[in-house]
């Protein structure tokens, strides 16, 4: 990179030579408006907003006007911004814009965060003069998630261009021409892409607005807002939530440079309903006796109930989640002690991560930050659906296979940042990247090679490509030639690579898979410093669980079983999820007490005797660890009603009533913290992860409410005419008002993008070191594995056998992103888009066992569903949908037989 | 003059049959068609077609007059990195007043087909297409007809004439935008896309067609070529009267007495082209304006007629050679009216893709319709001069909405009180 010195209205500057001056203009704090282009989307010069006048020389008094997004920087340039000329050619295109755009602001979802509002004031266009009609169009129901109000479109053409150019997606597009260009599907139907509700942060005005939001819809300024990170997948993209009168509101993106960037998916995006769900326990519900309906009780009935239950000497275990947070689970283990401590998720599951967890931390190949895998240009994803199990991540791997094309682009001198001229050199050409799943999936047409088996031929096939990378690897008996030549084809591409990058990850179950996946990422590495590793775990914060327990579920119930355990306090899950139901009810009928800390009603709360209700991720401060190893604070967005309160505080209460508990002595969540640190030496960066409780600016906390807020003194006076004292949060470095630091606190602590001039979403650009960098500051999170690059790993060795030929079939999980995790399918808009337990086949299978489409089938006596046929599927597998409500654990390994149902 | 030579100066129609039927392939070759293309192949490197090209001064003739064998140079030599390169007939023809390409395109497929095959052979391509606009039916069975011939003959297909060298032509029928006819919009409709124009740098040459070179030629362009290959450089440079080579398809229409087109050499006047071959305004009407190239050019007037119609001259006067074709303005037809009717077709035709264009253009038509109309204000006509000050190129992603300005400009310049009186009265006084 070199630099370049420009002047920007008489002044000088340094800058990074190339770039398009848009870009360094925003860097510098230039106010240039702009709508067609967006950090993530470069350059394409169709809106003409961002206008600047360019000069010769310094003898040139007269410039031209040109388009910053297109110009790229060069040394000497001189530029002006405030030119007369150029500053009216700004005001008359929004003019122009404005000649269709409906004034109906005040009663559009977009008022008061609008892009297209910021920049008509920030270029001084107020009047119109135009007299004439303005055109209309009709508008598409586009399912549950995206509403569409097409007249306020100002064709600016970013939603196309993110849809389809940058997510793949297919069924939105651009129709018409001329002053009637329609931006919609080619009829009404529910958008199909995953990542669809970015359109509604993309689009610089109205047109696509959140739908859920509309059923409670609450202007920006109103909301109260906290960093957050999304609780639906490992990957723990950061969000932000916003409420107002104790329901959570919606969901943003909160830009974090190295995890999730600009987007979300739409799980992330829209399952924070559960947090209003009905189903939400909301007071403490005790039993008398197995059978009975559940109770309410008091705060106070229920401490001291629980206190008293944990105070009989029972034997206690305690079951964590790897969906609360490290405080809450790291508070239960101290409860029960930690050799009752067990972690919230099957044996198997427990252990494919510990070996994801050794694979780190040998090293010497470091997990790659999720916001950098778009720099990766060879990819090789074994075995995980990542569309469905970690969907940011595939969006990720899609930006990183145009890589090696747009060596086509350099070649002919195009900038990257000039989108449509880059596109048009590297064409649709696929970049390296190769598949090897158990099933179809989504990301197959990008990939350049797919290759379908069991897990186990997964496995293999990854061994092979290990040992052609590096002959020390142990190599693989018995492949066929096929199988052999993609494994060269494979083991190629990713040696010829700068920045290749393995991913991998628990869905199939098989240990075996993460192995290859660990042989051929160490191979790279010998011969290739920049090579990475990602493995993608289930829940928020398996990783961080995973840390703290040994043991798991099933353990656990085994305990029971056997008669060492008599008491289980299971923390925020439903065991149901987690292995065989008949089990799970002998075993808590077996239990003398079983109490459940969580927020949602589901079938373990219904057989619990004591159900003490606790906050949600809006509602607490905490910390997950994400797969890639990175410890990140969400903090609570707002002060839950009545009864809920933060899980570990239900169980320092019940070690203060015992007394001789350590955590007796915990007053805020920084006291547990701490111990957490002492105790794991590892999870010492979780420490700095955030600024603590006591954090301070200039003596002030950092305001949840905005400076805007409105209703403060008006919004209780149904019951009282005084205006409340705010809740107290010494947990965190937040209080719940508008008074506070108004500045720019550090990046962990950014409650939203807000900026003078500068009220949507775009408002980012000031918070970052360079317009679509990173935070100023750096990125939040800390990492808790540092890869001991010094160790010499050694191969895994251990190579899963050919089974021989059987009538039986080897079941997968097929994961599902609306459906397969748990609290997003208590939010109604994305268990709208969830499927029917059903079963899948292979049609050639299908047919020799005489089942055909819809038949109903039995596996493995515990798992019923209707055929689906699904050429994608090899033979040999079925397929079954993996965490859909009330179908429990899934059922991974081994070999199972399809019967058909006849009843 | 005698009739032969007379006919000689006329490469490009001089062969054309009476009837209207094309020529075939028999009688082409029988008027010395594809002698230029045998000529190129056997004695010629594309190096030396580029020269010769070059040397003959033959520039664009789809309006902006760029020079044909720059253009050509312009394409990179074949690294042999990826496959294909193509030429590209642009034969969409749309410009309002234009119907120049039409007639050589029905009257002699073959010229075209042999100047598609030298251009390709000179850039070293070994696709074309023929971009031909949907409504131009009895072209496309032509040009049709005349591919299939070609390749009958030897003269597409593999290793053409024996030379090792190979093209294949595929005549694309556009689904019919007046945009297409913009070169990049044109390359980005043939790979299925919105007919967008692209920004330049990179050039079509660069990356042109599914991201390699393509050069993308006129019709009546490639039409000239080889006429030049065969007669050489000097020869066509003397058909001109004008520093520009050749002859030009002139045509004229609006109240005349003979509207029509002819092939005259480059450079004749506008008189000339009005008064000798049109026949001059139709009795009892007068000369009010000229639009001297197609639609998007600016007006000029009577004291303009002495103008050589050639690219630097009529640029020089004040508007554009374009297309070469001319529209008159007669004093009983409303000025108003008439840039109401071209600014409408520009509107409507606007890709969508830049906003000064997409919304400035519909603006503006909506203003003169309603002065048209009699609902104009006075304001209209300051906001209709800020337009053409406005709408630039630069400002605007490409050149249609500063195409749609030029008539729109001079119509405010020259014939501003009519403007003017249709606002004062509130109705056309035309009518």
């Amino acid at each position: 990179m070199t630099t370049a010195s420009i002047h920007i209205d008489g002044n000088a500057y340094s800058v990074t030579a190339g770039q398009s001056l848009l870009r360094a203009c925003l860097s510098l704090g230039f106010n240039v408006p702009y709508f067609c282009w967006h950090p993530a989307l470069e350059s394409v010069g169709a809106c003409r907003q961002c206008a600047v006048k360019l000069y010769r020389d310094e003898k040139d008094t007269r410039g031209r006007i040109a388009m910053s997004c297109m110009t790229p920087v060069t040394d000497g340039m001189i530029v002006s911004i405030e030119d007369p000329d150029v500053r009216k050619f700004r005001a008359r295109n929004i003019e122009w814009l404005m000649l269709n755009h409906p004034h109906d602001c005040p009663v559009c979802d977009e008022g008061g965060e609008c892009h297209l509002q910021d920049m008509t004031v920030m270029t001084g266009h107020t009047y119109r003069r135009t007299r004439f009609r303005k055109r209309t169009y009709r508008n598409q129901d586009l399912g549950p998630f995206v509403n569409h109000e097409m007249n306020r479109c100002i064709q600016c053409y970013r939603c196309v261009r993110f849809y389809r150019d940058y997510a793949h997606g297919r069924d939105l597009d651009v129709f018409g021409i001329h002053d009637s260009v329609y931006f919609g599907r080619h009829e009404d139907g529910v958008l199909q892409n995953i990542f669809a509700g970015n359109l509604v942060e993309i689009c610089p005005t109205g047109v696509f607005t959140d739908k859920t939001g509309k059923r409670h819809f609450v202007r920006k300024w109103d909301l109260q807002t906290a960093p957050s990170v999304c609780v639906h997948c490992g990957l723990g993209c950061n969000i932000i939530p916003g409420e107002r009168g104790g329901e959570l509101r919606r969901i943003r993106n909160r830009f974090n440079g190295s995890v999730n960037g600009y987007f979300l998916c739409d799980r992330g995006r829209y399952g924070y309903e559960f947090v209003n769900s009905p189903s939400r326990v909301r007071q403490p519900l005790r039993r008398d006796g197995r059978g009975e309906h559940h109770k309410p009780l008091r705060s106070e009935e229920a401490r001291a109930l629980f206190a008293d239950i944990l105070s009989r000497k029972g034997r206690v275990v305690g079951v964590g989640s790897p969906r609360a947070s490290l405080e809450a689970n790291f508070a239960l283990r101290a409860l029960v002690g930690p050799e009752h401590f067990f972690a919230g998720m099957a044996d198997t599951e427990l252990a494919l991560i510990q070996r994801q967890i050794d694979i780190m931390k040998i090293g010497p190949v470091p997990a790659i930050p999720l916001g950098k895998v778009a720099t990766c240009d060879a990819v090789l994803v074994l075995g995980e659906d990542v569309t469905n199990t970690a969907p940011i991540l595939a969006l990720n791997i899609l930006q990183a296979c145009r890589n090696a094309p747009m060596a086509r682009a350099d070649a002919l001198h195009i900038p990257r940042w000039e989108d449509r001229a880059a596109r048009e050199a590297a064409q649709q050409v696929k970049g390296p990247f190769f598949l090897i799943t158990a099933h179809d999936t989504w990301l197959d047409e990008s990939a350049e090679l797919v290759f379908k088996g069991t897990p186990d031929d997964i496995a293999r096939l990854g061994f092979v490509v290990a040992h052609f990378l590096d002959e020390d690897c142990p190599s693989v008996a018995g492949m066929d030639g096929d199988r052999t030549d993609i494994a060269r084809t494979i083991a190629r591409s990713l040696g010829q690579a700068r920045d290749p990058l393995i991913i991998s990850g628990p869905g199939t179950g098989s240990g075996y898979v993460i192995d290859a996946a660990a042989n051929i990422a160490w191979a790279l590495r010998k011969n290739n410093r920049n090579a990475r590793l990602s493995f993608t775990v289930p829940e928020c914060n398996s990783l961080g669980l995973a840390f703290m327990a040994s043991q798991a579920v099933d353990s656990a119930l085994a305990a029971v079983e056997r008669g060492a355990a008599d008491t289980l306090v299971i923390l925020e899950n439903d065991l149901f999820r987690r292995t065989d139901k008949d089990r799970i009810i002998a075993c808590l009928n077996a239990c003398k007490h079983v109490v459940l800390l969580d927020h949602l009603m589901h079938g373990t709360a219904s057989l619990a005797d004591l159900v003490l209700p606790v906050g949600t991720f809006a509602e607490t401060t905490g910390t997950l660890v994400s797969s890639e190893g990175r410890a990140q604070r969400f903090f609570q967005v707002y002060a839950p009603q009545g009864d809920i309160r933060p899980s570990w505080q239900w169980m320092r209460d019940a070690m203060t009533v015992r007394g001789t508990l350590r955590g007796a002595s915990w007053r805020y969540l920084d006291d547990i913290i701490a111990a957490i640190a002492g105790e794991f030496p590892e999870l010492q960066p979780v420490i700095d992860s955030a600024p603590p409780g006591a954090f301070r600016i200039k003596g002030l906390k950092v305001p949840r409410e905005t400076h805007r807020v409105s209703g403060r003194t008006s919004i209780h006076a149904d019951t009282t005419v005084h205006e409340p004292k705010p809740p107290d949060d010494p947990d965190s470095p937040f209080a719940f008002s508008m008074e506070g630091y108004g500045g720019k606190p550090p990046s962990s602590l950014i409650p939203r993008f807000w900026a003078p001039r500068w009220n949507s979403v775009q408002a980012l650009n000031k918070f970052q070191s360079e317009v679509g960098s990173d935070l100023v500051g750096g990125d939040p999170g800390c990492m808790v594995i540092e890869p001991n690059t010094g160790e010499e790993p050694v191969y895994r060795q251990s190579i899963p056998e050919v089974l021989a030929p059987s009538g039986s079939l080897v079941p997968v999980p097929l994961y599902h992103i609306f459906g397969s995790e748990e609290l997003s399918m208590f939010s109604s808009s994305v268990a709208g888009r969830a499927p029917c337990p059903y079963v899948a086949l292979n049609p050639r299978d299908a047919s020799r066992l005489g089942l055909s489409n819809g038949d109903e089938v039995e596996i493995a006596g515990r798992w019923r569903g209707p055929v689906v046929l699904r050429a994608g599927l090899p033979e040999g597998i079925v397929g079954v949908p993996s965490g859909l409500p009330g179908t429990g654990a899934g059922i991974t390994g081994g070999r199972v037989d399809v019967t058909k149902v006849t009843s | 003059m005698s009739t032969q030579e007379r006919s000689r100066k006329k490469p490009l129609t001089r062969a054309m049959r009476s009837d209207g039927e094309p020529l075939g392939i028999k009688e082409y070759e029988m008027s010395g068609g594809y002698e230029g293309l045998g000529k190129a192949l056997r004695d010629m490197s594309p190096h030396d077609v580029i020269e010769e090209v070059t040397a003959s001064n033959l520039r664009g003739r789809g309006g902006a007059g760029f020079p044909t064998g720059m253009k050509w140079s312009a394409v990179p030599p074949d690294d042999g990195s990826a496959p294909h390169r193509y030429v590209i007939s642009n034969s969409d023809e749309m410009e309002p007043g234009a119907f120049k390409d039409r007639i050589l395109m029905e009257g002699n497929p073959h010229q075209l087909v042999e100047g598609l095959i030298i251009a390709g052979y000179a850039t070293q391509s070994d696709r074309g297409y023929i971009f031909l606009r949907w409504a131009y039916g009895r072209s496309a069975q032509r040009l049709k007809r005349a591919i299939e011939e070609a390749y009958g003959a030897g003269y597409l297909g593999h290793n053409i004439l024996n030379s090792g060298y190979s093209l294949d032509i595929y005549l694309h029928i556009s689904a019919g935008r007046y945009i297409c006819g913009e070169e990049t919009a044109l390359l980005n409709s043939i790979e299925g896309k919105r007919a967008i124009p692209r920004g330049r740098p990179p050039f079509p040459q660069v990356c042109g067609l599914w991201g390699r070179p393509a050069v993308v030629n006129n019709a009546e362009t490639l039409s000239n070529v080889p006429h030049i290959i065969r007669n050489g450089a000097d020869w066509y440079r003397a058909l001109s009267l004008s520093a520009d080579g050749g002859t030009k398809m002139y045509a004229v229409s609006g109240k005349v007495k003979n509207p029509g087109a002819w092939e005259l050499p480059m450079g004749i006047t506008m008189r000339e082209l009005l008064y000798d071959h049109a026949g001059g305004i139709k009795e009892g009407l007068k000369l009010k304006g000229i639009i001297p190239g197609g639609a998007s050019t600016d007006f000029l007037l009577e004291e303009h007629l002495d103008t050589a119609m050639d690219y630097d001259s009529v640029q020089k006067a004040g508007s554009r050679l374009g297309t070469g074709t001319m529209i008159i303005l007669d004093d009983k037809t409303c000025p108003v009216g008439m840039v109401h009717n071209l600014e409408r077709f520009f509107s409507r035709e606007s890709c969508g893709w830049c906003t000064p264009c997409r919304e400035g253009l519909p603006w503006v038509e909506k203003m003169l319709r309603a002065i048209e109309n009699g609902q104009g204000h006075h304001e209209d006509i300051e906001i209709l001069e800020e337009h053409t000050r406005l709408l630039r190129p630069g400002n605007t992603f490409c050149v249609h909405a500063p195409g749609a300005m030029e008539p729109l400009q001079s119509a405010l310049k020259f014939f501003r009180a009519d403007f003017e009186q249709h606002i004062e009265e509130g109705r056309c006084p035309y009518k």
